[in-house]
């Protein structure tokens, strides 16, 4: 063999070996941070799959009055208004989570973090809410408040 | 002396006694910003102190943290004291860090060769600031919940990483005892490793490279300048600004003590007059007043993008202002400066007065 080739065959296996050394790192690397990157975000606990809860009787809500309670694992707030209707909604603020307030002067849903503000319907009238609070249904049997979730039809 | 020659016959340590005695601190109109990050260093130190005291007794968990805040408060001899300490040097340690970064910023100190300096120094702030918001959560009280799920939600506006982000902060999709075990994790373990790590960076850094002065300064002939050494004369008005300030902090700790205040709970509203620690009050100030919509974006988004692009052109000063490097002042970095301190001033002290 020429002292050419011979010194191209030289580049060739070590090209070769360089491609191979950095192919197993970068697997080395994939290798240990797969693993950890899924140890950091726990398993998924199972959905509390609740379609309706009780939330108490009629008369544990005098007029204008309201109640956070725990839907499943999410805040509801129950809210008995002036005239005597009920209205359910999500409790947490659409921006950025906090829990929200029922404002009995005004028949206005605040959220005391960034001065939120919706109306007894759950509409965001103003500041920073982008989405409107969602809605649960309110059932009333036998003096006792059921709320549900919403049909999805 | 004896343990000195010992171990000096093994290891050459009178080397970096010569570099220690070599050391000089210039004098001028700005000497005393030297004393800043001495100060922050300082309260970094009480910070690793007492909170290895306070870790004796803690409890991470939904059912333990506030039980136990409570307890190291009220029953522990001097337990009230240990805390008070901790959280207000905590506090005084963010104030000085940001008085150190604009003394350090205007006085153009960032420039070539201290480029790495400024950037080790601004990973120690935002490590800092996660010093500030994982150690808010854990006494487990109803400010430090709101504020947790706030801060979170906005992580998980992030585009595309968010979800993971906020799981991974949370430990979940709500804000519960996991994620109290995990930003006590975070606090005790990973940001004290990681911030050990880059201030020991930081000092080699200044160290190597000494004490850097103004542009004005520089011009002046090295002669003509003066100066006194580090050992003794400047280490020890140091020590006294330390002292100084370790008063202050007794007297804060024992006639202005920071409230528990109730228990988190995850089914109440979030209370009026809720707020985050002050500094991130300018943030959470310019929050309130962003619409929930800007232009085609949620508000929420927006006000992430623009304190992400504010932060990073910060961060990047070195780099871009590059008259710097010739030792000029050019208006536009000037006023940069002037009208970022002025913005945080005026936000911070609105969302006080709202």
């Amino acid at each position: 063999m020429s002292q050419t080739k011979r010194s191209e065959v030289k580049k060739e296996r070590r090209s070769f070996l360089n491609t191979l050394l950095k192919t197993g790192l970068v697997a080395w690397v994939a290798s240990v941070i797969y693993p950890v990157a899924r140890f950091l975000i726990p398993p998924k606990m199972a959905e509390l799959n609740v379609s309706s809860i009780e939330v108490g009787l009629i008369s544990d809500f005098p007029k204008s009055s309201s109640k956070i309670v725990r839907f499943g694992r999410k805040p509801i707030i129950v809210i008995r208004k002036e005239s005597g209707d009920f209205k359910a909604l999500e409790a947490t603020c659409t921006h950025l989570d906090c829990n929200v307030q029922f404002k009995s002067e005004t028949e206005q849903i605040w959220c005391a973090c960034h001065n939120g503000l919706y109306d007894i319907e759950g509409k965001n009238i103003s500041g920073p809410p982008p989405k409107p609070l969602a809605q649960f249904k309110v059932d009333i049997a036998r003096e006792k408040i059921i709320v549900s979730q919403m049909d999805l039809s | 002396m004896k343990i000195y020659e010992w171990i000096n016959e093994r290891v050459d340590i009178s080397s970096i006694k010569k570099i220690a005695l070599k050391k000089r601190v210039p004098i001028f109109y700005g000497t005393i910003w030297y004393y800043l990050g001495g100060v922050s260093l300082f309260l970094f130190m009480i910070q690793v102190f007492t909170g290895i005291l306070l870790v004796l007794y803690y409890q991470p968990g939904a059912e333990t943290a506030y039980e136990s805040v409570k307890f190291i408060i009220s029953r522990v001899e001097f337990g009230w004291l240990i805390r008070e300490v901790h959280s207000w040097s905590a506090n005084l340690f963010i104030l000085f860090v940001f008085f150190h970064m604009f003394t350090v910023f205007f006085a153009k100190a960032y420039r070539k060769p201290r480029e790495m300096t400024w950037i080790s120094g601004m990973i120690l702030l935002l490590l800092s600031l996660g010093f500030g918001f994982s150690g808010y959560l854990l006494p487990w009280n109803e400010l430090a919940y709101f504020a947790t799920k706030v801060g979170s939600d906005i992580a998980g506006a992030i585009p595309i990483i968010g979800d993971f982000a906020l799981r991974l902060l949370r430990s979940g999709d709500e804000v519960s005892g996991a994620t109290l075990t995990r930003f006590y994790g975070i606090h005790t373990a990973l940001l004290p490793g990681i911030f050990t790590v880059m201030l020991g960076l930081h000092l080699i850094l200044v160290q190597v490279q000494g004490m850097s002065v103004p542009p004005e300064i520089e011009k002046i002939p090295e002669k003509e300048r003066k100066s006194i050494p580090f050992f003794p004369d400047f280490a020890l008005q140091d020590a006294m600004a330390w002292l100084i300030v370790l008063n202050i902090i007794a007297l804060l700790a024992v006639f202005f003590p920071w409230e528990l205040g109730p228990k988190a709970d995850p089914l109440a509203s979030a209370p009026a007059g809720i707020r985050p620690e002050w500094y991130f009050m300018f943030m959470f100030q310019t929050l309130k007043y962003i619409p929930a919509h800007v232009l085609f974006i949620e508000g929420e988004l927006f006000g992430i993008l623009l304190f992400s692009i504010g932060g990073f052109i910060w961060f990047m000063v070195p780099f871009l202002d590059k008259k710097a490097h010739e030792g000029i002042r050019t208006p536009f970095w000037t006023w940069f400066g002037i009208l970022l301190i002025i913005y945080m001033i005026v936000f911070t002290a609105w969302g006080y007065l709202t």
